[in-house]
């Protein structure tokens, strides 16, 4: 297992947003989360992360525990992630954008992360935009920039918080053909997402989140065909 | 005679696109439910509607006319009103103050006062003069609900009236609804509680990623038609 979450618990004031998730991730596989509005699944991104302590539970990355790591650490040690809401720096181009996930996520020095930046740039297709400043990009542009940005610090472990929204129905399988190839290179994945084909389209592992808590996982199409989500989505047994 | 109607409405949140052209009716009396699952776009609908977000001049008619380019206050004036998700109430203000607000612009004539509101939620005249944040979660959605009547609306948005609530709580505000509709109030209702909505609606949209993937009357509707217009599966 390359991801293994033991009974992660965080609360805020008297809410539990994410309360005992038990979660292990092969290495190499591709797993989708999905749950409403308010289910923690954000929330589970930044315990992974370190952005957040947990209350209780604990984290092993790659056999190590990491409960305890620092953010840098975790992401050194080849945990990557996209955020729901892209912040490049906005005056910087996009290649300066990638420079500066490279340095850091590689801990590196500038020369010796020059031309693997440049491969990213061609992977998620901005090649052309590369001295365009990041906040002349439009909402695809962003979004390719924030997974190139994940992708800069070389991440084993790629998380992605909802990269699919917003965008055209073209726009969105070419997203969908990215983050394929992205997994066909070796790298796990695990991804939020609300634009449940698109996830289907990739994963072969889907865990539902509600509440906090882990409500099934199992083979996407029969967890979507199952009567936890259509009363956790529609209020309704199937 | 639809009083409500959008032609291919499109909204954004800055570039992020979020509504895909929704083509949409209403009739006069009507109670229509939107329902799809998170992200859907159903909360951006009724706010495009109601004039918290920019939407093309056109792709709303209310009544015949045009209301795209008008601002909020002006569509309440209209007879649009709309109970937003999460209640927001006036948190400094009485359960009294909030519904007196919600008069402020109102329509001449309609049945709905602080009287004919007490009427339907008897519990907010006994608690008319506490604080909007000292209520009950049903309590709140209430006062919400009393405010935007009060504005005597011919058509109101509803936007997740269910949430949060405890089953026996959101069977009053249904029961409520029912009385709405006897007077003769159009209602949105957006819900992802698909029981509830589907128990007053005369017919029901779903949403998928800010389009419409099914429509129709909900004993036309099946499980798995709604299944499929929720995932797209």
């Amino acid at each position: 297992m390359i991801l293994t979450l033991d009974n992660l618990t965080r609360s805020f004031g008297s809410l539990k947003a994410v309360d005992g998730v038990g979660l292990e991730v092969a290495a190499g596989e591709a797993l989708g989360i999905i749950g409403p509005n308010g289910a923690g699944k954000t929330t589970l991104f930044n315990l992974i992360t370190g952005l957040l302590r947990p209350d209780a539970g604990a984290i092993r990355f790659d056999g190590r525990d990491i409960t305890q790591a620092s953010p840098r650490a975790r992401c050194t040690a080849g945990i990557g992630r996209s955020f729901q809401i892209p912040h490049p720096f906005e005056n910087l181009t996009v290649f300066e954008n990638l420079l500066v996930a490279a340095i850091h996520g590689r801990r590196q020095r500038e020369a010796q992360v020059v031309d693997a930046c440049g491969v990213i740039l061609e992977r998620t297709g901005l090649i052309g935009f590369a001295n365009r400043r990041a906040g002349t990009l439009n909402l695809l542009g962003r979004k390719r920039l924030e997974l190139a940005r994940a992708l800069a610090g070389s991440p084993r472990l790629l998380l992605l918080d909802e990269i699919a929204g917003g965008l055209t129905e073209a726009e969105c399988s070419e997203l969908v053909e990215l983050v394929q190839a992205i997994k066909q290179s070796g790298v796990t994945i695990v991804w939020i997402e609300h634009i449940v084909h698109a996830l289907v389209a990739v994963v072969s592992r889907l865990v539902v989140l509600n509440f906090g808590r882990k409500i099934i996982e199992g083979e996407p199409r029969s967890v979507m065909a199952s009567a936890e989500v259509s009363e956790i989505y529609m209020g309704i047994a199937a | 005679m639809a009083v409500l109607e959008t032609h291919e409405l499109t909204a954004f949140y800055g570039d992020f696109q979020a509504l895909f052209g929704i083509t949409f009716a209403l009739d006069e009396g009507e109670t229509v439910a939107i329902i799809g699952a998170n992200g859907a776009g159903k909360s951006t609908f009724l706010k495009a509607i109601a004039g918290l977000l920019p939407r093309q001049a056109a792709a709303v008619r209310f009544d015949g006319r045009d209301i795209g380019a008008l601002p909020a206050y002006e569509i309440v004036k209209l007879g649009l009103s709309l109970v937003p998700e999460g209640r927001r109430l006036f948190s400094s203000l009485s359960v009294e103050e909030n519904l007196v607000v919600g008069a402020y612009g109102r329509r001449g004539e309609g049945p709905w006062n602080l009287a004919t509101v007490y009427r339907l939620f008897p519990i907010l005249e006994e608690r008319r003069h506490t604080s909007s944040t000292a209520l009950s979660g049903g309590q709140q959605q209430m006062v919400a609900i009393g405010r935007s009547l009060m504005s005597n609306p011919r058509v109101l948005l509803c936007d997740e009236l269910s949430l949060g609530l405890a089953p026996i709580v959101i069977r009053d505000i249904y029961a409520a609804l029912a009385d709405i509709k006897q007077h003769g109030t159009s209602v949105v209702l957006v819900e992802q509680d698909l029981v509830h909505a589907m128990s007053v609606a005369d017919r029901a949209y779903c949403f998928m990623e800010g389009r419409v993937s099914l429509s129709g009357r909900p004993r036309e509707l099946s499980r798995d038609a709604i299944h499929a217009a929720y995932f797209g599966l």
